[in-house]
Formats: C-alpha cells, structure tokens, sequence
C-alpha cells in the first residue's frame, strides 16, 4: 500500500499560507481591540468569534454564496482580479483565514490586554507612535501569547473539515486536504488508509499542542524565578 | 514656565466631583503635590502628560499643550514621566531602556553613572531590586531632555532606606540638570526634604503652599 502524502502537503501549506495572512491582518486587529475604548468593540469582538460557534457547514455555505462568481463580490474578483475563489486552493486559503481568525485574533488580544497599560503610555511617553509602540514594547513582552496564536492557528487550520469542504471540494493536488481524505477513504470503506492518515493527523496535533504547553510552563516558570 | 487652567470631572470615594487647577510652575521649580488618596493628585499628573483628557489649557514655555480642542498627544510634549510602579520595558536590557527613548549613548551613560546604576547597563531589568527598577526609570524618563518631569509617588513602594537614598539622590539630580518637576508624595518629610513649594489637592481644588506649610502636617 502506498500512502499519498499530497492531501497532508496541500493541509501544510494551507495552514502555513493561513496563519502568515492571519497573523499581518489579525496583529493591528488585536492590538486596536486591546486598546480601544470604542463602542463598536463589543461588535467586533463578536464578529470576530463568531466563527468559533457557528457549524462550519454555515459558514462554509455563506462563503461558498459570496465567493461564487455569481455573487456581487465573487463575479467581481473574478472578472477584475482574474481568480476564481470557489473549488481552488485560493479560495481554501480566503475561507481558512475566515474560519480561524478568532484563534489569531483571540490569543493576542488576551496577551496585550494582560500587559502594564503603563509600559505602552510610556513607549508614547517617549515619543514612540503606536506602531513602533506595537512592534517595539508590546509584541515582543507577549511570547507565550504570540507562540499559542500562530500554533494553534496553524494546528486549527490543518484541522479543519466542513468549510473546506464546502468551499473548495475534494479536487485531489488542488483542494483535497488530508482531513477530507479520511472523509472520503471512510465513505468507500478504506479503513487502513484512514487509520494511518488519522493517526498521523493525530501525533501532529497533540505534538503540536504539547509544545506549546511546555513552552508557556518554562516561560512560566523563567518569570516567576525572575 | 508652566501654566495650568483646566477642569476635570472625576468620581471619588464620596461621589463625582469636578477638578479645578488653575496654577503655575516657575522654570527648574520643584514641586511636591500631596492630598488625599483619590483626590486627583495622578489624574492631574496624567493630563499634564498628555495620558488623559481634561478642558481648558496647558501652556508650556509660550507653546500649547492644550488649548481648547486642540490637544497635543503625548508624542511631542516632552514630558519625563516616572510611576509607581517603574512601568520599565520588560523585554530591554537597562541601556536599552533608556537608548530607546533617545539613542544619545553618552548621555545614557552620564545619566547611568549619576544614578550609580552604569555597572547595570546590560542587565535585563526584569533582574533589578525595586529601587534598581526606580533609578532605571528615572534615567529613562530624563533621556528626552524633558521640558518637565511628572512622578507618581515614585518612591512609594521602596522601603525607608531606600527611599532615603532616593530622595539624596532626586535632589542632587534635580540641582544639577534643572528639570521642572512636579511629583505627588504622602510623604511629608520628603517632601520637606525635595519641594519649593507644595499644591494640596482637597475638595476639588489645587491650593499651592511654601514649605512652612508641611510643619503643620507633623
């Protein structure tokens, strides 16, 4: 039997793309809704989650309505742009960045709200605009946070079923990522095949998690000692 | 020279009450702000720092701070600013805290040496005693060459040794670079010990005394 490692190079690559997309869009988010005393906070905040309770077959419906080139927006990516959105990689990585933007967003919001607020007024203190302010004081005093939301932004993305299911399909070396696999070797009875790429899924994921879990217990530790 | 005039509306232990200052600071004058807790002795300090809005105006040396609408954000109003609790960049060493503010090496190493801290420079701060942390922050908030120097009962966490050996310290510092201070204590004998005048803060009200006033406080 030999094992097809594309669906599990598709699932990387979805995760890496995903994860580096989400950390640029989700930093100034986070550190806005961290900063902010804003009323719309609570509005965004709940956008923001809402991916984490809705079933991914709801939001993998709505994407899959907006993206198609039926749509307004769809129709018009596609005719100015040139890309199609529904049943490519492409339009995976738009629904990806959707689907786990509260696993970016959260972890770092969390971080800079735990932070001194007088450490940032003094960064402003020192003439620093909030961008250097961003960059300079607060990302590098959040680690443990920073670490948790790229990981598990990328373990969340490799994981995921419903939307990219939805959105993009199961078209093998394009959209066929490993968790749609097992799906698929489950349906026809491919027992053994789904064995080994579930187990596989499985070590990834709990030695992923186990890192970052021993990193944030040393970091713990270090400081405390400090 | 320093002129205030603003009001506030802040709440308090007994309910909302509105803060009026309506003073003026001499150049290189030293001024110790005492008054109840919640009085608005650290709120005032914040809205001088540009950390808090108020109405009315601030003028610093002819240039507004504040004047109606128009507020200068705390970016470009060199203020040197010390808390209580030190609020030092956790991820830089002690250079690197006071580099970062000003990349003027020789006169981080000036300031350094007069706060006997030099020997300290590569240290990260998360290392420092408290009244280490205290000197760092000092340092750090006279690196951008402050037109005034605010201070949040800087020593009140240290204990009295140390807050002596502060004290020494902010005095002779004070004499030497002529920075306008102005710095809320509880303390009477420092304040005694630091002040040319005093402003206490009680009912809503900033009321400005000579030092012999501090003899009525013992």
């Amino acid at each position: 039997m030999t094992l097809d490692l594309t669906p599990f190079v598709l699932s990387f690559k979805l995760a890496a793309v995903t994860t580096l997309i989400l950390f640029v869009v989700a930093l100034p988010l986070a550190w806005w809704l961290s900063q902010t005393r804003s009323r719309l906070k609570p509005l965004l905040e709940a956008l923001t989650a809402l991916p984490i309770v809705l079933p991914p077959s709801v939001l993998g419906f709505y994407l899959l309505v907006v993206l198609s080139p039926e749509s307004a927006i769809g129709g018009w990516i596609t005719s100015v742009l040139g890309v199609k959105l529904v049943f490519t990689f492409t339009g995976l990585v738009v629904a990806s960045c959707f689907y786990s933007l509260p696993f970016m967003v959260q972890p770092l919001q969390n971080g800079f709200e735990s932070l001194n607020a007088h450490m940032i007024e003094a960064s402003y203190l020192a003439g620093k605009s909030k961008i250097e302010t961003l960059w300079y004081v607060a990302l590098p005093n959040i680690r443990p946070a920073l670490l948790t939301a790229l990981i598990i932004t990328f373990a969340h993305t490799v994981g995921e079923f419903g939307v990219v299911l939805m959105v993009g399909g199961s078209i093998p070396g394009e959209t066929k990522v490993a968790s749609v696999a097992i799906y698929e070797m489950v349906e026809v009875m491919a027992y053994d095949q789904a064995h080994i790429y579930a187990a596989i899924l499985l070590g990834l994921s709990f030695g992923v998690l186990l890192l970052v879990y021993l990193f944030n217990d040393r970091h713990r530790r270090t400081m405390r000692w400090l | 020279m320093i002129t205030i005039d603003i009001t506030r509306e802040l709440h308090g232990a007994q309910g909302a009450f509105t803060l009026r200052v309506n003073q003026r600071v001499n150049e290189n004058e030293f001024i110790v702000i005492m008054g109840e807790s919640g009085a608005g002795k650290s709120t005032l300090l914040r809205i001088i720092a540009g950390l808090e809005g108020t109405e009315g105006s601030i003028v610093v040396d002819d240039v507004p701070w504040q004047e109606g609408r128009k507020i200068l954000p705390p970016q470009k109003r060199k203020v040197g600013f010390v808390f209580q609790d030190y609020a030092l960049f956790d991820n830089m060493s002690v250079i690197d805290n006071l580099l970062f503010v000003n990349d003027d090496k020789a006169f981080a190493s000036e300031l350094l040496e007069m706060m006997e801290i030099d020997a300290l420079k590569s240290r990260n701060v998360r290392l420092l005693s408290g009244g280490q942390k205290q000197r760092v922050a000092l340092a750090r908030a006279l690196m951008r060459r402050p037109k005034v120097l605010l201070m949040d009962e800087p020593l009140g966490s240290l204990d009295p040794r140390m807050r002596r050996k502060l004290s020494i310290k902010l005095k002779a510092l004070h004499q030497r670079l002529g920075t306008t201070t102005l710095m809320v204590s509880h303390d009477v004998a420092e304040a005694e010990y630091l002040a040319e005048r005093i402003w206490l803060v009680e009912a809503g009200m900033v009321n400005t005394y000579d030092t012999s006033f501090l003899e009525r406080l013992q």
